[in-house]
């Protein structure tokens, strides 16, 4: 079972094989370019601000509305003559710290709670699905409404937002990254109970009991990395998943507060542009595709990520 | 006799959900009925809200709102109130003055499903093959041509889908209805639009599923046998592989079938899924638990359906 | 690409659920059922088609065609008519009308309706256990507020009674001019007594539903739709136009401008399906119409919080709003810019001006009142409501404010967006500083949009209480001579917009109606965006039934603002 050979340690192997995946590697790089663009940005903006033509802060609104990419606004302008490639990065940051945050409590949630309840069996088993049943049962957005209204609420009393007020725009963003991961670990968990299901009654977890190995030394070594690579296509998945979340809040009115920009709201706003009528066509198609490139390179990743790791893997 | 328990199981749990969906909506803030324009006055709002029993404390709502109240009348005697969940009655709706409850899921409800049911068809009958064929060719130009569609869909969000099918076979081509749901015709666009972005997702669970499946010992062995890849992949690894699947589309039928906001709402269909988010946002407190309720229901059935089938398809899986 | 020939079981079993879906499928046709003579996009879901009970525009357009008051609206100019009364007389001193209702009023299930159904509706409106909304504008009628508070408990003792099977006495506290108007909102619709007594809350749910008005319902499907029927017993049955009318309550302004290009739906009419960012394209072609609404946007501000309890302050971002930019960048929908609350062109009043677009001036009335260039200002935040998958046009204007307070005057404000019912919870309680407000009056009269800033009104929400515009209000209401009452009037507004503003004006609705005047005729624009359904008709389908008669007598109705004379057939 062990594929430990002579002088590569697991991880080197890995690495090896992921390299070899090559959607892969062309999305890790193209994901380092936009972190780099996104991080930059900012700075570029402070530091060059007055200087280039083509600079604008994501806020500053202006006269030029609607106008289509040319040199000043290299993606055009929106409804308030604010610049859509500042935007665009701008919203970047929000919309990526949403799925890597959301996604990463879902995947530590979801992972040991269907762990633990599928192998263990029985009634443990029988009361944690119960569980997830139960908050799966409510709907979401009533779930979500409440935490971001009521904890909002919280927010506002508090003696951090009392003393400085600008924050609470902060803490609400944060709020809405955690409120997000913790709806979505419910599928996770499922999932990987069915397979933990199966994996259960294998030989070698058979074994392994046989030998006198505790449960968590053996959902640890043997269950949770077999489940690895369905969890990582999962979480894959869950990523652009949340991301789309956030995006539908905006279209309610709930995700991030005006004028702050995420994908979501810009994709939001974009929607009405398809029309028959008239489509200033800026307005979605460059959001859109910064968002569905940005997801279609997670998902990559992620299945790259997955063949790295198959300790079976074909050559 | 595992699965006559968990069916004794749901009734306790449906009563949990109700108590909590009751105190999420009690946690929010704002009341039903603040609107743009005042009360008329404040005998008005306070009749109004005795209407629906607001005015009193929230544990008597709710056990009336479960029909387990009784109530002292004006001669002394103790009488039970009636109506409540224990009788079938949902109670009345907060938004919607002449409806209650009942029949606001009534009216909704059959048009969900059958939307919700002909999307879980078209996701099924596409994301299976695709995911299949992807598997079968992993590695290939076709695999990554395969992969690049089924997750180009999964990242354009229903809102996005929707409009652009509109433009082009209503608007454009003329060839669908844009909205309303009157004939036949009318299910195709919205289902679509609905079943889409699941198109996706089943396709790729089952390629991941199919492609752990083809590595496990039975199927080493039979390949050993001799078997071609096909009939291999065909005849043993399905099983396994679709197991994920079928975890996946408990839930994913549960969602589908009680509506879509964004789909009902772009294409004005009078289905329930409308309700599910319009209530919460209206803070119609009997129409939230009902809708939950129901909701509920839907998924320990399908929870139970899709535990079955773990039996049928993996004979290794038993349940204690 | 290959696919073995033998099918697995699951795709066999994937064949046979699309088979049993085609069979759903054809169980979805809806019963052939007769299509309506008109479609129209009502805007939403109608809360209750209860007449008492109702406040959003969405519902009363629909129960206009239900049931009927004393008197009702003119399709043209929007002013009261004889209705189910068919004269009256008023009282020297202004405070007692009696009406005559006429003699063959009949409800559309049978049974005749008589003054005391009238009074008995009245009643029904004023009873606290209804909880009607609406109620407040029946308290111009004697002990109308003491029997709605609970302080009366007497029906009787209410200065409405049936002095005989026709005729209804209605006394007032004071000369009402604008009373007539009221007589024709849906609080004092005349509504079925036998089966309200009989079925309780559940009355409406009756079929057939009793009804005084020119259509019958069918049937409400929510979300769907509700479908009328012409009802042939009503009075002025021979001038109903239209034999069936579907109302559709579509939400969402995209998919009510799909219905409507694809010929799914001949009307629509309210602002709000008018996707916005098309609105300088939608514009130019001739079948959208713009009227002047009775409508105002505006901000509120609540003067019990600091720094907005000094007038200075007010004033100065008051006048720091271009509000022409804003109805040419923003609303872009023909929108006029306000510096007064009540818009032009409501009956017998000519508004004073208010604030306009002073800069400079505003720089320095924030400098006198302690904040010289924005520094030091406190922490200010501008509330607003998010509409769900709405038009952001709320979410557009507080961007703009922003910038322009910055711009201006140095003032970083913040926004806050919540949901409806928050928004409205918290601007009902003074739980914010600056919110987006607005205002549709009710009838064509300026009290409606002055009396809201009254010191005990409800509708007040900003915490100004002045006595002397109280009484400025309780005078002009009292007034008979209309001139009289236009200065006062201009006096209280003058206070209300420009000394000692609790609120900023922004601009004056624009209602925007679609439909192809070739094809569809009756709809008069008017400042209340009232259009009784029964004398809308579509042109080039006959009326079934009678077609001649409503012919002729139509053609004596019509008037020069449609000057295509009838053609029923092509």
């Amino acid at each position: 079972m062990s594929d430990a050979r002579p002088h590569l340690s697991p991880a080197q192997q890995a690495w090896r094989r992921f390299r070899r995946h090559r959607p892969a590697i062309v999305s890790a790089w193209f994901l380092a370019t936009l972190l780099l663009l996104v991080l930059l940005w900012p700075v570029c903006l402070r530091v060059l601000g007055t200087h280039f033509a083509g600079l604008h802060s994501p806020n500053q609104l202006s006269d030029a509305q609607f106008s289509p990419p040319n040199a000043a606004h290299w993606f055009g302008t929106d409804l308030h003559g604010r610049d859509v490639f500042s935007r665009v990065l701008y919203g970047a940051r929000i919309s990526l710290l949403v799925g890597v945050v959301g996604a990463l409590v879902s995947l530590v949630i979801g992972v040991l709670w269907g762990a633990i309840a599928g192998y263990t069996g029985g009634r443990t088993d029988a009361v944690m699905m119960r569980f997830v049943d139960v908050l799966y049962s409510l709907p979401t957005i009533i779930f979500v409404i409440v935490l971001l209204t009521t904890l909002g609420q919280v927010i506002k009393h508090s003696h951090w937002v009392q003393s400085s007020p600008a924050l609470e725009g902060n803490l609400r963003v944060v709020l809405l990254f955690v409120g997000l991961g913790a709806v979505s670990w419910l599928t996770m968990a499922r999932i990987v109970r069915g397979q933990v299901l199966s994996l259960r009654t294998r030989p070698f977890v058979e074994a392994s009991r046989a030998l006198g190995a505790k449960p968590h030394w053996i959902l640890a070594r043997h269950i949770i990395p077999n489940i690895f690579g369905i969890a990582i296509t999962y979480l894959a998945l869950t990523m652009p998943a949340i991301i789309l979340y956030e995006s539908f809040l905006s279209y309610l009115g709930l995700g991030v507060q005006p004028p702050m920009a995420s994908w979501g709201t810009l994709v939001a706003e974009g929607v009405t542009q398809i029309n028959p009528i008239r489509i200033y066509w800026w307005l979605i198609a460059f959001p859109g595709a910064v968002l569905v490139s940005t997801l279609l390179a997670l998902n990559f990743l992620g299945d790259g990520l997955r063949d790295a790791w198959d300790v079976k893997n074909r050559p | 006799m595992y699965f006559v328990r968990r069916i004794l199981f749901a009734v306790p749990l449906l009563l949990v959900i109700s108590l909590l969906a009751f105190m999420l909506v009690k946690a929010m803030p704002g009341g039903p009925f603040d609107r743009e324009r005042a009360h008329a006055s404040p005998e008005v709002e306070r009749n109004l809200r005795a209407a629906y029993h607001l005015d009193e404390p929230g544990w008597k709502q709710y056990l009336r709102y479960l029909g387990l109240l009784w109530e002292r009348s004006p001669d002394g005697s103790l009488h039970h109130v009636s109506g409540g969940l224990l009788n079938g009655d949902f109670g009345k709706s907060t938004k919607y003055r002449n409806h209650t409850v009942n029949d606001i899921i009534a009216q909704g409800l059959p048009v969900s499903l059958l939307l919700g049911a002909v999307a879980f068809g078209f996701a099924m009958g596409l994301g299976l093959p695709i995911g299949f064929w992807t598997a079968a060719k992993r590695g290939r130009w076709e695999d990554y041509i395969g992969s690049f569609f089924t997750i180009l869909v999964v990242c354009i969000p229903a809102f996005v889908i929707a409009p652009m099918l509109i433009l082009g076979f209503a608007l454009k081509w003329r060839l669908l209805p844009v909205g309303l749901w009157e004939t036949p015709w009318h299910v195709i666009l919205p289902s679509a639009g609905l079943g889409m972005m699941f198109v996706g997702k089943i396709a790729r669970i089952f390629r991941e599923g199919m492609l752990q499946a083809a590595q496990s010992e039975f199927v080493t062995a039979a390949r050993a046998k001799g078997l071609s890849e096909y009939a291999l992949l065909l005849r043993h690894a399905v099983r396994i592989g679709v197991l994920p699947v079928v975890s996946y589309a408990g839930p994913m039928l549960a969602d589908l079938l009680t509506g879509s906001f964004v789909i009902e709402s772009i294409f004005q269909i009078p289905g329930i899924g409308v309700f599910l988010v319009n209530s919460s946002l209206n803070l119609d407190a009997p129409l939230i638990v009902g809708l939950a309720l129901l909701y509920a229901m839907l998924l320990i059935v399908l929870n139970l359906a899709v535990d079955f089938a773990y039996t049928l398809l993996d004979p290794r899986v038993k349940y204690e | 690409m290959d696919f073995p020939k033998r099918a697995p079981k699951f795709f066999s079993r994937a064949r046979f659920l699309f088979v049993l879906l085609g069979c759903l499928f054809l169980s979805a046709c809806r019963q052939a059922e007769p299509r309506a003579d008109l479609t129209i996009l009502n805007g939403g879901e109608p809360e209750s088609l209860d007449p008492a009970v109702i406040v959003a525009q969405v519902d009363m357009r629909i129960i206009q065609g239900l049931f009927e008051g004393l008197t009702r609206f003119d399709p043209k100019t929007a002013r009261a008519i004889p209705g189910l009364a068919e004269r009256w007389d008023i009282s020297p001193d202004g405070k007692t009308y009696t009406f005559h209702l006429r003699t063959n009023l009949v409800w559309s299930t049978g049974g005749p309706i008589t003054a005391d159904d009238v009074v008995y509706s009245w009643i029904r409106t004023l009873d606290p256990a209804t909880a009607s909304d609406y109620s407040s504008q029946l308290y111009y009628v004697k002990n109308g507020e003491a029997f709605n508070n609970g302080a009366v408990k007497d029906p009787s003792q209410v200065g409405v009674r049936a002095l005989d099977r026709f005729t209804v006495e209605v006394e007032l506290n004071h000369p009402t001019s604008f009373f007539l108007d009221i007589c024709a909102m849906p609080l004092t619709y005349v509504v079925p007594r036998q089966a309200i007594e009989k079925y309780g809350d559940r009355w409406l749910m009756v079929k057939p539903l009793p009804v005084s008005g020119p259509y019958e319902l069918v049937y409400w499907r929510l979300n769907d739709k509700v479908r009328l029927k012409k009802n042939s017993r009503y009075w002025d049955a021979a001038n109903t136009q239209s034999d069936i009318i579907d109302l559709l309550p579509v939400g969402a302004a995209d998919a009510a401008l799909n219905l409507y290009e694809t010929g799914q739906a001949d009307i629509v009419w309210d602002a709000q399906l008018v996707p916005s960012e098309l609105l300088d394209v939608l514009l130019k072609r001739p079948d959208f119409h713009t009227f002047n609404y009775l409508g105002t946007y505006f901000i509120r501000f609540n003067v019990t919080k600091k720094p907005l309890d000094d007038v200075r302050v007010r004033k100065a971002f008051a006048l720091a709003i271009d509000k022409a930019r804003l109805v040419k960048k923003i609303t872009k929908g023909g929108e006029r810019p306000a510096s007064h609350l009540v818009p032009d062109g409501v009956a017998n009043y000519h508004p004073p001006e208010g604030l306009g677009y002073d800069p400079v001036q505003a720089r320095q009335l924030l400098a006198e009142a302690g904040y010289p260039g924005g520094n030091g200002f406190p922490h200010v935040e501008y509330l607003f409501n998010a509409p769900a998958g709405g038009i952001k046009i709320h979410e557009n204007v507080a961007i703009e404010l922003q910038q322009m307070w910055h711009d201006e005057l140095g003032v970083q404000i913040d926004l806050r967006q919540v949901e409806a019912k928050n928004f409205w919870g918290m601007q009902s309680r003074g739980e914010y500083q600056i919110s987006r407000s607005s205002w549709i009056g009710d009838y064509n009269d300026a009290n409606t949009f002055l009396g809201m800033f009254t010191s005990n009104d409800g509708n007040n929400r900003t915490g100004w209480k002045r006595p002397a515009y109280d009484e400025l209000i309780q005078r002009a209401n009292e007034q008979t001579d209309v001139n009289e009452r236009d200065q006062i009037f201009q006096k209280a507004e003058t206070m209300l917009v420009r000394e000692d503003p609790p609120i900023v004006p922004l601009y004056f609705y624009s209602g925007i109606n679609y439909f192809d005047t070739n094809r569809i005729s009756g709809i008069y624009p008017n400042i209340l965006d009232m259009h009784p359904l029964q004398a809308i008709r579509k042109v080039g389908r006959g009326t079934r039934g009678g077609a001649a008669e409503s012919r002729s007598s139509n053609q004596s109705r019509m008037t020069t603002l449609d000057p295509r004379p009838s053609t029923l057939d092509h």
